[in-house]
């Protein structure tokens, strides 16, 4: 458990296997909240948040409890709930003590129970078979992934809203499209972290 | 008769008029992620058109017993639930369907297209009208992955469905295999969706609060509303 290992999965999460452009999961955030900046960084911002809190706790679930008694088959039902329930005890909770914190990211909470990008984690970190600071530092990565992608691409749609754009390729196609050429870019990374540090 | 036709509406509209990807833009995850290959296309859009099916037949069931404060959670762990038993059969027939569709199989619990469906029509609507709902949705939306799957591994690697259809010299673009090629054709049928949207007369598809699954208990939407109201 070297830092460099860490270091190299949490690069890996964030440009390689990056939650939206490589992996796909998220996607409806991605398109509906990218179009303004500071809307997008609220959303990021929130995702991480609930990412890394998600994974710390569903990680030693499963191993402890679900794994033991031969009961990994409730994983999805389990995991659901729990992220539901975490979701809106953060909200609960920010609400209450830290009402500023509340007013700029609790309004994307509702809408991040049912991100796939957080399910998704919890249960790939499983799959990979990390241990738990791996999972987390993978949680960290991914959460900062998804906000380099929202933050690039809302830059981008900022742009494209001035543009003379055919009509028909309006709104959506153009963003598809335009999220096609940042993914290719994002495929540059390939081999990167493992040129950098294996 | 009136109602039968009227059946035979809420199954076709899925088709092809409301239809849940491109008019919709419900389920954009899992419809990037698995048209790599018709065949994967094929396997999550059934798997889907199940759980769609069974859940709008139980939400429809219990629409007058859940209270409504606590539906969405009720719903979250109802479709839950079908996954898990799909995942399980899945695993027991067909391994190597599960390893194509890996974490993505799990992840039909968030899929925007049932959660939407039963908020959008199972709790409003009697059984039968909700099952055909169900089922004309999940046939939309496995056309639609078809159809894609069809175009990237034709381009991808000059096959369908694993029969060659290119020249065996076609050397395939690669590509389009890979996630950008997703977001391209996805786009480009966007596009042509939008185009006879336009002819008809219709809107363009727009990702809105309005299909959002979330949109009730949202406040970006509320406060939206407010803005409005003002």
């Amino acid at each position: 458990m070297d830092f460099k290992s860490l270091l190299a999965i949490f690069l890996a999460a964030i440009l390689t296997e990056n939650y939206i452009l490589n992996k796909f999961l998220g996607i409806c955030p991605f398109l509906g909240v990218s179009k303004k900046l500071d809307t997008a960084t609220g959303m990021s911002v929130a995702v991480i948040f609930v990412m890394v809190i998600s994974t710390a706790v569903t990680y030693p679930i499963y191993t402890y409890v679900l794994v033991p008694n031969g009961l990994s088959y409730l994983q999805t039902v389990l995991f659901i709930l729990i992220i539901a329930a975490l979701v809106q005890f953060i909200e609960t909770v920010l609400k209450k003590y830290i009402p500023t914190l509340y007013r700029a990211l609790g309004i994307y909470l509702p809408l991040i129970t049912t991100n796939c990008a957080v399910l998704g984690i919890t249960m790939l970190v499983i799959d990979k078979g990390e241990n738990y600071i791996e999972a987390l530092v993978n949680a960290l990565g991914a959460g900062v992934g998804f906000l380099v992608a929202m933050v690039i691409f809302a830059g981008i749609r900022e742009r494209l809203e001035h543009n003379d754009i055919p009509k028909f390729l309006k709104g959506l196609p153009i963003t598809l499209v335009a999220a096609s050429l940042t993914a290719v870019s994002f495929l540059g990374f390939q081999g990167l972290v493992d040129g950098m540090l294996r | 008769m009136e109602e039968k036709k009227s059946l035979w509406q809420e199954f076709t509209k899925g088709l092809i008029r409301e239809n849940p990807v491109l008019r919709l833009v419900l389920g954009c995850c899992a419809t990037l992620a698995l048209s790599t290959s018709a065949s994967n296309a094929i396997g999550m859009g059934l798997a889907t058109t199940f759980v769609l099916i069974c859940s709008n037949f139980v939400i429809s069931l219990l629409r007058n017993i859940i209270p409504d404060t606590v539906r969405i959670p009720c719903y979250i762990v109802l479709i839950a639930g079908f996954v898990s038993l799909v995942q399980m059969l899945i695993e027991a027939y067909s391994p190597a369907l599960k390893a194509a569709m890996g974490i993505y199989l799990p992840l039909i619990v968030v899929n925007c297209i049932i959660l939407g469906r039963a908020e959008g029509f199972a709790n409003k609507h009697k059984v039968l009208p909700s099952i055909f709902d169900g089922l004309g949705m999940g046939l939309g939306f496995t056309l639609t992955l078809f159809v894609m799957g069809c175009i990237r591994e034709l381009i991808g690697s000059g096959t369908i469905l694993g029969f060659q259809i290119m020249p065996s010299s076609y050397p395939g673009i690669i590509l389009f295999l890979l996630p950008p090629g997703g977001f391209f054709v996805f786009g480009i049928l966007m596009a042509i969706t939008n185009k006879i949207a336009e002819g008809k007369g219709e809107p363009v598809s727009e990702l809105g609060c309005a299909h959002c699954p979330m949109a009730g208990c949202c406040s970006i939407s509320v406060e939206k509303e407010k803005g409005a109201d003002k």
